[in-house]
């Protein structure tokens, strides 16, 4: 080995204190955009701006009491959660946090592992993650848990296929799988002039399929359905208490850094960005800084999305991820290698490029949002009766319309 | 060749010895007073009353499962082929679109027979 | 011995390792992890040869697909517990078959393979194994899709129970109420769980 041991001891301190520390200021962070969309304050007494409130709620875990429930299985009781963090800080350690640093003599990139497969690994330790919910809801014994674990689960698993076939036609385009390599294939000149080659542009609808399948792999709201409070009490960590339940809120908040970060190098250029004419001494910092501005970005789209959405319906999320972003990225596959062909073959004029991406984009837009209002859900509105025959009347049938007339007289005198 | 992971094994016992290391320091300073009620499943208050251990789920969880397996392996066969594919040209386009076409006539298939139907 | 070595030796116990315990649990659930166990294990053989596409490869499929199916499908059916549920009663048979298996492939292997020099393994590229599926071995990689094909139809058919009968499936759990259950047990717990106050049993009646 021609670098010395210290350099990657260095680039795993670094990248391992790097994401618990943004997830720390992200829980903060989230909180507080929170709170300013529901008019509130949020935490302010813990420092400055109450951002310390993570570390101090941290410290109140490890005084609470971790109750180990009499029926669970306390083996994978106390797997699953261990589990769930280790492949979080596992998977991103091919992401690069930023460029090039020298230090002592020693150059090297802010990343842990530049792996010749590092998409491949992106999606093995997706895989790795879902057995922490799903050894969990199991081992926990118990029907919430055990609900929510197989309902994140195969959550888990459907959203992580539309998101593999996303990232093969990042693939296409870049020609590696190295991630170092796909963010070195954006730095060229943009499809358009004065516009970056990000991924996000000409693959637009991977790009989308992408981000919607991150904030399911998250289980982050709209697509919470693993923690849907009012059906599942609390999911698959409805048993957990104490600091084995504060491994799951990290591993949940930290999927979020993670997934963000992984987005970043695979659509959005990786840490490259402007110097503007900074000397060497100083320009290091830039892929540093423009890595996190890019993540941040996301972070803050996650942190809006849980401020403003409602929780999806379960049959909804599977027939989202299955009928709509696998067909989707599929057939988005082969049209980014047939026009990665005729691209080779001499390529096709600017003016017709811009017409047919534009022609796409309404084609995916159409298809994503246009059935709905000539559609409507009719399925659900007829089982209805079924389900409360026998029982009290729903709220559309004759009969309740009375019912409700007699309470509003009853309550109002 | 192998170095190359020496950092993910220096990370992965980071991470390790974090994790664990939480859970000890809490097992050690955290309070212990088990009663019967802290040590019932959760039923939001109820009396527990379900046997969680013969519960069976829908087959639909299974369905997406199998699905899940077959398309994953249909995305580890697309990667190196999208790393070759340029060399290959059109001919290798026209493989995987026959192995994509195939697949994907059972995937019509199987949402035509209503498995992915949650109801 | 060289590092790939220690690699090599301490990947190939916890993996034989991971395989006793799979044959030897008596709790399904725990030979299903054992086995993921197994099949990663597999993926940490692939290391040291420099086949880490492959390695990922296995972690991907095997561990991240194929034992997550087996343990859905756990979940579907009623798992059995405990050593007379689950053992075939064949041991001494399946043991001398496997044992024999062994010794002959082990033979084989050695003999085959014992006397080559050992040398540093660079490992396939990804853009050589892509070249060798996509150029040289195209109708194995499309008679792949057709297996796969099958593979889901069967489970379709295997799955759907004919129209009609489909109500059923409305449920997705069937939890067990307490009418199934002992009652003294359930009488003794409410006793535990309500602390004296009693009497409010009218719920169960």
């Amino acid at each position: 080995m021609e670098q010395p041991l210290w350099v990657p001891v260095l680039q795993a301190v670094v990248v391992f204190a790097y994401y618990l520390l943004i997830t720390a200021v992200l829980i903060w962070a989230e909180r507080r955009v929170v709170a300013r969309m529901q008019s509130r304050l949020g935490p302010n007494r813990v420092g400055p701006f109450g951002i310390l409130q993570t570390l101090v709620d941290g410290a109140k875990m490890f005084f609470k009491e971790d109750i180990t429930p009499g029926m669970v299985n306390k083996v994978i009781y106390n797997l699953a959660p261990l589990v769930g963090v280790i492949a979080g800080f596992l998977v991103v350690a091919v992401i690069p946090i930023g460029g090039e640093v020298t230090l002592f003599g020693e150059t090297f990139t802010l990343v842990v592992a530049d792996l010749s497969i590092g998409v491949l690994w992106i999606l093995a330790l997706s895989s790795i993650h879902v057995y922490s919910v799903f050894l969990a809801g199991w081992a926990s014994n118990s029907p919430y848990p055990l609900l929510g674990g197989i309902r994140s689960s195969a959550q888990m698993i459907s959203y992580e296929i539309a998101q593999g076939l996303a990232v093969a036609s990042v693939v296409i385009y870049a020609g590696s799988l190295r991630v170092s390599d796909i963010v070195a294939a954006q730095s060229g000149p943009g499809f358009i002039d004065g516009v970056p080659a990000w991924y996000a542009i000409p693959l637009f609808p991977a790009f989308l399929v992408f981000v919607i399948g991150m904030v399911a792999e998250a289980g982050r709201p709209p697509f919470d359905l693993a923690e849907a409070e009012g059906e599942l009490v609390g999911g698959f960590n409805t048993e957990y208490s104490g600091m084995r339940f504060g491994m799951f809120m990290l591993a949940e908040f930290m999927s979020v850094v993670t997934m963000s970060a992984i987005v970043v190098p695979l659509f959005l250029g990786g840490p490259a960005g402007p110097t503007f004419g900074l000397p060497d001494s100083v320009a290091w910092v830039m892929p540093i800084l423009w890595f996190f501005l890019k993540m941040v970005g996301f972070i803050f789209f996650f942190i809006l999305l849980r401020g403003a959405m409602p929780r999806y319906r379960y049959d909804k999320l599977m027939n989202l991820g299955w009928k709509v972003l696998i067909p989707v990225a599929l057939v988005w596959t082969l049209v980014t290698a047939t026009f990665v062909l005729i691209e080779e073959a001499g390529g096709l004029p600017a003016g017709t490029r811009l017409g047919l991406a534009v022609a796409a984009a309404v084609i995916l837009l159409v298809l994503l949002f246009g059935g709905r209002a000539s559609a409507p859900d009719t399925r659900s509105v007829a089982k209805a009766p079924d389900i409360t025959a026998g029982r009290t009347p729903a709220l559309d049938e004759p009969g309740s319309a009375d019912l409700q007339a007699t309470d509003h007289q009853e309550v109002a005198p | 060749m192998l170095s190359e992971y020496l950092p993910v094994l220096l990370l992965f016992g980071l991470a390790v010895a974090f994790a664990v290391g939480s859970l000890v320091v809490s097992s050690l300073v955290g309070p212990r007073v088990p009663n019967p009620t802290k040590l019932a499943a959760y039923e939001s208050g109820n009396i527990p009353l379900a046997d969680v251990r013969n519960t069976r789920f829908s087959v639909k969880f299974y369905m997406v499962a199998m699905l899940f397996l077959i398309f994953d392996i249909e995305v580890v066969f697309i990667y190196p082929w999208a790393v070759v594919f340029r060399e290959l040209g059109w001919f290798g386009l026209g493989q995987m679109a026959l192995f994509i076409g195939i697949l994907g006539v059972a995937f019509v298939y199987e949402i035509g027979r209503g498995g992915l139907e949650w109801d | 011995m060289t590092g790939h070595d220690v690699v090599f030796v301490l990947v190939g116990l916890l993996t034989a390792g991971g395989a006793v315990l799979t044959v030897t649990s008596k709790n399904l659930m725990h030979a299903a992890l054992f086995f993921a166990v197994t099949l990663g294990g597999i993926a940490g053989v692939f290391l040291p040869l420099a086949a880490d596409f492959l390695a990922l490869v296995q972690i991907v499929v095997y561990v991240g697909a194929v034992a997550v199916l087996f343990m859905f499908g756990l979940m579907l059916t009623r798992a059995p517990i405990g050593r007379e549920a689950l053992d075939g009663q064949n041991r001494g048979l399946a043991m001398a078959v496997a044992g024999g298996l062994f010794v002959v492939l082990s033979t084989l292997v050695i003999g085959a393979f014992g006397d080559l020099p050992t040398a540093e393994v660079t490992g396939p590229r990804i853009d050589d194994l892509g070249i060798a599926i996509f150029a040289d071995w195209v109708l194995p990689f499309e008679v792949l899709s057709m297996l796969l094909l099958a593979a889901l139809i069967g489970a379709i058919v295997l799955a759907r129970r004919e129209t009609g009968e489909s109500g059923e499936e409305l449920t997705v759990t069937r939890i067990e109420m307490a009418q199934d259950r002992d009652p003294d047990a359930l009488e003794r717990e409410q006793a535990a769980l309500t602390s004296g106050s009693g009497g409010d049993g009218e719920e169960h009646a």
